[in-house]
C-alpha cells in the first residue's frame, strides 16, 4: 500500500501543480485577452463600431469600464503604437507621461508620435456622457445625481426608465426628485399612450428645461391627437411667457454688464478728458498695457493662476500710471491749450505703443487664462443663468467707480483736482501746484485704464489692437455723460449699455450700434454739454 | 560699384537704340536674382494673421535657395508692408511690380485687399498668388487662388453636419462678421441649405461688426434657437479677433459642442494659440489642411518651419499650406517654362501638380483654383485639431458657385479656346468682368 502511495504522490503533485498553473494561466490569459481585445476595438476607425464598444462597456457596468469611459471622454486614453496596449496619456511639455489605465502604474515618458489617441467625436461624447450618467445616478452627491438625471433625460431608454422609477421612490433630495419626475414624464410623453401623454403634459408645462421644450416641439410635429396638440400649445405658451420674463431680466443684465465694461473703459478718460481737457487718443493703449501686465504676471507665476488677477490689478495700475505720467511730463505738458496738437500727438503715441508691443511680444494675441471662479455661469433656474465673469465685472467696475468717487471727494488730492477742474487760474493763485496735479491726474486716469485692461483681458483678446476697439466707445460715453462728471459717466455707460442690448435682439448687433451712435449725435446737438453739464471752468470754455 | 560701371558701359554701347537699352536694362537686372514680392500686412489689424505668411514665404525662398535657386539664379524676397490699409495694398503692389520689378507676388489676406490689388496686377500684367480661403465669384488672369473656394470648405462642411456622422443637423445658425466674405458665403449656404430642403424658419442669419466682443445676446439667442426640438449647429464665418470672446461666451453660457456644435471657416491653429481651448473641445473647423495631418512631408514642413522661426511651439495653419503649395507650383512652373516671364509661367501653371501637406497631390486648374481635399477637424484641448472627416480625394475649386442663380451658368477657363474668367456657358459670351 505504502509503496503505491509513493509511486502516486509525485503524479498527484504534478497533476495539482498542472491544474493550478493552467488555471492561473487561463485567468491571466482571459484578462489580457479582454484588454487586448478592447484595445483592438478602440483602435477601430468606424464610428459605429466605436459606439458599439461604448454600449458594451456601459452594459458591463463595472468600475473599470466607468474609468475607461471617463478617460476616453476626457481624451486621455491612448494606444501605444509599439506595444498596442491601452495607456493613459498626460501631456507634460512636449512629452507624454503614460500610465496603466487600470492600475495607474506609471509606464514612463514617450513622444506624442508613439501614441495614438482613441478617436472621439461629438456623437461618441454624447453616448459616453449618457453612459456615464447611469453610474452617477447612484452617486452619494445630490448635485451629481441631479446632473445625471438631466443628462439621462436627453434620451431615455426603457432600461434607464426602470432605474429612474426606482430612484423616484427613495430619492430624498427635492431638486433631484423634481428632475426625476420631469424625466419620467419626458419618457411618457415620448413613448406612452395618449392618457399618459396628457398626464405628463401637466407636469412638463411647469418646467423651463430646454430639453423639455425641445421634446415638446418635436412631438408637436409628430402627434395627430387634437387634445395633446392643444395641451402642448398651451404648455409652450406658458413656457414662452416665463421665457419672455426671464429674457427681459437677462437683457437688462447683459445691458448692465456691457455698461460696466464701458464704464471701466471710459472712467479713466473721464478724468483725463474731464479734468484736464486733454483728448488722450492713447487711452486705449493704457488698457492694452494693463492687459499685457496680466499676461506677464500669469506667465511669471504660473502656479498662482487663481490669484493672478489680484496681483495684476495693482501691477497694471502702477505700470499704466507710470507710463501715463511719463507721457504727460514728456509730451502733453508742452501742448496744453492746443487740443488739436494734443490729439495728434497722443494718436502718435498710441501707434508707437502698439507697434512696440508688436515688436516685443509679437503681433499675435497672447493667451491669458481665466481663473476657475470666473468661468461658467450662476444658474438661477433652468431658464435663467448669469455668466460669472459678467457678474464679477459689474461688481468690479462699481468698486472702481466708488473708489474713484471717494478719492475725488474725500482726499486732499481729489480736492486739488476738483479745484483745478473748476478754475485753473484761481486754483493756481491759491497755491495749488497745478502742474503736479496735472501729472498726478493723468497718471491716475491712465492707471485706472490699466486696471480696466485687467478686466478686459478676461473678456476679449489680449493683443496689440485691444485698445483701439474701446477708444471710440470710451469717448462716446464721456461726451454723452458730460465732460468731467463721474456720475454722468456712470449713467451714460449704463444707459448706453442697456439701450444697446435692448436694441440688439431685434435690430442686430450692427444696426444697434449705428442707432446708438445716431442717437448720441442727435443728443449732443441738443445738449452739447452731455447729460450732466458741469458748472465752472467747463462753462467758461 | 564695379558691376554698375560695367552696366553703364554696356548701356553706353547699346545707347544708339533707346528701346533696346530699355529692354536690356530689365534683362540685366533680372539676371542677378529672381525677385519674389511679399505683400502681407506687418502692422495694423491684419498683422496678426499675415505676419505668419510673410515668414512662410521667406522660409520657402530660403529653402529654394538652399536647393540652388531657380534657373540657376538665387531668389530674393522683397518685403513691403501694406499696413492693413486697403488702398495701400494697391500702391504697394504697384511699387513691387513697377519699381522693384518682382517676378511674382505672394500676398493678401482679406478679400478687400485682394480686390484693391486686382486692377494693378492686371494692368501691369503681374502674377499674384492669393493663399486664403475666400468667397469665390472671381477669376483673374493674373491671380492664382490657392486657398479654398466655397465649394472646398463651406459646402462640404454643411454636408458633414447633415450626415449621420455630423449629427443629422436640421437647424442652422449662420453667424458671420459683417463684410464681403461672410455675406457671400452665407448667401451661397442659404441657397444650398434650401435646395437640401431646410426651411426658412430653420435658418438664422446673424452679422456682427469687426472685432465684436460682447456676444451675450447673440449666444443667448443661439441657445434659444437650438431649443426647438431639432439638432442645431452654428456655421461661423466670424473673422479674426471676434472669435475668442465668442467661444468664451459659448463656454460660459454652458453650450457644449455636443449640444450645439460650431463649425468655423476662419478659425485655425493660429487663432486658437491665443486661448485656452479646454472649453472648446469638440467644436469644429473646416479647412484643407490641419497641422495634425499625418504625413512625412507635413512632419518635415513643421520641422523646417519651427527651425526657421526658432520657436518649437510655433503652429502651422491652412493659409500656410496654401502658400507652400502656391510657391512650389510657381517654382515648378518657372522651371517648366524656363523663364519667369508672366505669360510663360501662367501657361506652365495649368495642370501642374505638387504634393500637398496632407499626403495628397494638389493640381492647378485652368480656372486658377486648386484641386484639394476638404478636412473637418475637431478642436482639442492642446489647441490642435483632430481630423474627424475628410472628402474622398480632392475637390476641384469652383471660381463661380453653382448654388447662386446669377452664377450657376458661369465658369472660368483661362486655357484655349475659352480664355475667359467669366464665361457664360448658356450664351457663350465672355463678359470680361472677372471680379
Amino acid at each position: 500500500m505504502i509503496w503505491r502511495l509513493w509511486q502516486i504522490l509525485p503524479l498527484v503533485c504534478l497533476c495539482l501543480l498542472f491544474v493550478f498553473v493552467s488555471s492561473a494561466q487561463a485567468l491571466t490569459d482571459s484578462h489580457t485577452n479582454s484588454r487586448e481585445e478592447l484595445a483592438r476595438q478602440l483602435s477601430e476607425k468606424s464610428w459605429d463600431k466605436l459606439e458599439a464598444t461604448i454600449t458594451e462597456l456601459s452594459a458591463k457596468g463595472d468600475d473599470e469600464s466607468q474609468k475607461l469611459l471617463t478617460l476616453w471622454l476626457s481624451g486621455q486614453l491612448f494606444i501605444e503604437k509599439s506595444t498596442d496596449r491601452l495607456v493613459i496619456g498626460n501631456r507634460s511639455g512636449r512629452m507624454y507621461l503614460i500610465a496603466d489605465p487600470i492600475t495607474d502604474e506609471a509606464l514612463g515618458e514617450v513622444k506624442k508620435r508613439s501614441l495614438k489617441k482613441i478617436k472621439i467625436n461629438n456623437r461618441l461624447r454624447n453616448a459616453i456622457r449618457t453612459a456615464l450618467a447611469i453610474w452617477d445616478l447612484k452617486s452619494e452627491d445630490p448635485d451629481k445625481r441631479l446632473q445625471a438625471v438631466k443628462e439621462t433625460s436627453r434620451n431615455i431608454q426603457a432600461e434607464t426608465l426602470a432605474i429612474l422609477k426606482a430612484m423616484l421612490k427613495t430619492e430624498s433630495d427635492e431638486d433631484v426628485h423634481s428632475a426625476l419626475t420631469t424625466a419620467v414624464a419626458l419618457y411618457h410623453i415620448q413613448h406612452g399612450n395618449d392618457e399618459l401623454k396628457l398626464q405628463s403634459l401637466e407636469i412638463l408645462s411647469e418646467s423651463d428645461d430646454p430639453i423639455v421644450r425641445s421634446a415638446l416641439e418635436s412631438i408637436k410635429t409628430e402627434t395627430k391627437n387634437k387634445e395633446i396638440l392643444l395641451g402642448i400649445d398651451s404648455a409652450l405658451a406658458d413656457m414662452d411667457r416665463r421665457q419672455d420674463y426671464y429674457s427681459a431680466i437677462e437683457s437688462v443684465f447683459f445691458g448692465l454688464s456691457l455698461g460696466s465694461v464701458l464704464l471701466l473703459a471710459a472712467i479713466g478718460l473721464a478724468i483725463t478728458f474731464g479734468v484736464m481737457g486733454v483728448i488722450n487718443m492713447a487711452h486705449g493703449e493704457m488698457m492694452m498695457l494693463g492687459a499685457y501686465t496680466t499676461f506677464i504676471i500669469q506667465s511669471a507665476f504660473p502656479s498662482l493662476m487663481e490669484q493672478s488677477l489680484f496681483i495684476a490689478i495693482p501691477a497694471a495700475f502702477v505700470v499704466a500710471g507710470t507710463v501715463g505720467i511719463l507721457i504727460e511730463r514728456l509730451v502733453i505738458r508742452h501742448l496744453y491749450g492746443r487740443p488739436l496738437e494734443t490729439l495728434l500727438a497722443t494718436f502718435g503715441i498710441s501707434l508707437i505703443l502698439q507697434q512696440a508691443v508688436r515688436t516685443i511680444f509679437s503681433p499675435l494675441n497672447q493667451a491669458v487664462s481665466t481663473p476657475e471662479w470666473l468661468s461658467g455661469s450662476w444658474i438661477i433656474n433652468d431658464a435663467l443663468s448669469l455668466t460669472w465673469n459678467r457678474v464679477y465685472i459689474i461688481g468690479f467696475s462699481l468698486t472702481v467707480f466708488l473708489t474713484l468717487l471717494f478719492i475725488m471727494h474725500y482726499t486732499r488730492f481729489g480736492l486739488n483736482m476738483r479745484a483745478v477742474t473748476q478754475n485753473r487760474a484761481m486754483a493756481n493763485s491759491m497755491g495749488i501746484p497745478t502742474h503736479r496735479v496735472d501729472a498726478m491726474t493723468f497718471g491716475l486716469g491712465s492707471g485706472i485704464a490699466g486696471v480696466a485692461g485687467v478686466a478686459l483681458s478676461q473678456l476679449t483678446n489680449v493683443g496689440p489692437n485691444l485698445g483701439q476697439n474701446y477708444i471710440i466707445d470710451s469717448f462716446m460715453v464721456v461726451v454723452f455723460g458730460g465732460v468731467g462728471n463721474l456720475w454722468g459717466t456712470l449713467v451714460a455707460a449704463m444707459s448706453l449699455g442697456v439701450v444697446n442690448k435692448l436694441l440688439e435682439p431685434w435690430a442686430g448687433a450692427v444696426i444697434a450700434k449705428i442707432l446708438v451712435l445716431i442717437f448720441i449725435i442727435l443728443f449732443i446737438q441738443k445738449r452739447p454739454k452731455g447729460l450732466f453739464a458741469l458748472k465752472g471752468r467747463a462753462v467758461e470754455d | 560699384m564695379k558691376s554698375s560701371l560695367k552696366k553703364l558701359s554696356r548701356g553706353l554701347i547699346v545707347a544708339s537704340a533707346a528701346t533696346a537699352a530699355l529692354s536690356f536694362s530689365v534683362i540685366s537686372q533680372a539676371a542677378d536674382t529672381i525677385k519674389v514680392g511679399v505683400l502681407h500686412s506687418l502692422s495694423g489689424t491684419m498683422a496678426i494673421s499675415e505676419t505668419t505668411l510673410k515668414d512662410t514665404v521667406l522660409m520657402m525662398v530660403d529653402e529654394q535657395n538652399k536647393k540652388g535657386g531657380l534657373l540657376g539664379k538665387k531668389l530674393e524676397a522683397v518685403v513691403v508692408d501694406p499696413a492693413s490699409d486697403w488702398p495701400l495694398f494697391a500702391e504697394k503692389a504697384r511699387e513691387l511690380l513697377a519699381k522693384e520689378k518682382v517676378d511674382v507676388i505672394f500676398g493678401g489676406w482679406t478679400s478687400v485687399s485682394r480686390k484693391s490689388v486686382l486692377p494693378v496686377v492686371e494692368e501691369l500684367n503681374g502674377l499674384m498668388f492669393y493663399p486664403v480661403q475666400y468667397e469665390g465669384q472671381e477669376s483673374s488672369k493674373n491671380v492664382f487662388y490657392t486657398g479654398a473656394a466655397p465649394n472646398q470648405q463651406a459646402i462640404p462642411a454643411v454636408d458633414y453636419l447633415m450626415s449621420s456622422e455630423g449629427g443629422n443637423v436640421k437647424r442652422f445658425v449662420l453667424a458671420g462678421t459683417d463684410y464681403v466674405y461672410p455675406r457671400t458665403t452665407n448667401k451661397i449656404l442659404d441657397s444650398y441649405l434650401k435646395s437640401k430642403g431646410v426651411k426658412e424658419s430653420d435658418i438664422m442669419i446673424n452679422y456682427t461688426p469687426f472685432g465684436h466682443s460682447d456676444w451675450q445676446t447673440i449666444v443667448s439667442d443661439i441657445k434659444k434657437f437650438g431649443n426647438a426640438g431639432k439638432k442645431t449647429a452654428v456655421i461661423s464665418t466670424i473673422n479674426g479677433d471676434a472669435n475668442v470672446p465668442f467661444y468664451k461666451e459659448l463656454a460660459n453660457q454652458g453650450i457644449a459642442a455636443e449640444d450645439i456644435p460650431v463649425i468655423a471657416f476662419s478659425v485655425g491653429e493660429e487663432e486658437l494659440s491665443g486661448i485656452d481651448t479646454a472649453p472648446l473641445v469638440g467644436h469644429l473647423a473646416a479647412w484643407n489642411y490641419f497641422m495634425s495631418a499625418e504625413s512625412d512631408i507635413n512632419d518635415e514642413f513643421i520641422e523646417t518651419w519651427q527651425t526657421f522661426t526658432k520657436n518649437e511651439e510655433r503652429v502651422a495653419n491652412d493659409p500656410m499650406e496654401a502658400t507652400y503649395i502656391g510657391f512650389n507650383m510657381w517654382a515648378k512652373a518657372v522651371e517648366k517654362a524656363g523663364t519667369t516671364d508672366v505669360n510663360g509661367v501662367r501657361s506652365a501653371m495649368y495642370g501642374i501638380t505638387v504634393p500637398n501637406l496632407t499626403g495628397g497631390i494638389a493640381v492647378m486648374n485652368t480656372n486658377h483654383h486648386l484641386t484639394k481635399p476638404v478636412l473637418i477637424g475637431e478642436i482639442q484641448d492642446d489647441g490642435q485639431f483632430e481630423i474627424v472627416w475628410e472628402t474622398k480625394g480632392g475637390v476641384i475649386g469652383d471660381a463661380w458657385t453653382q448654388y447662386l442663380p446669377e452664377s450657376s451658368k458661369i465658369v472660368a477657363d483661362w486655357s484655349a479656346p475659352i480664355k475667359c474668367g467669366n464665361y457664360n456657358l448658356e450664351s457663350g459670351v465672355c463678359s470680361g468682368q472677372n471680379y
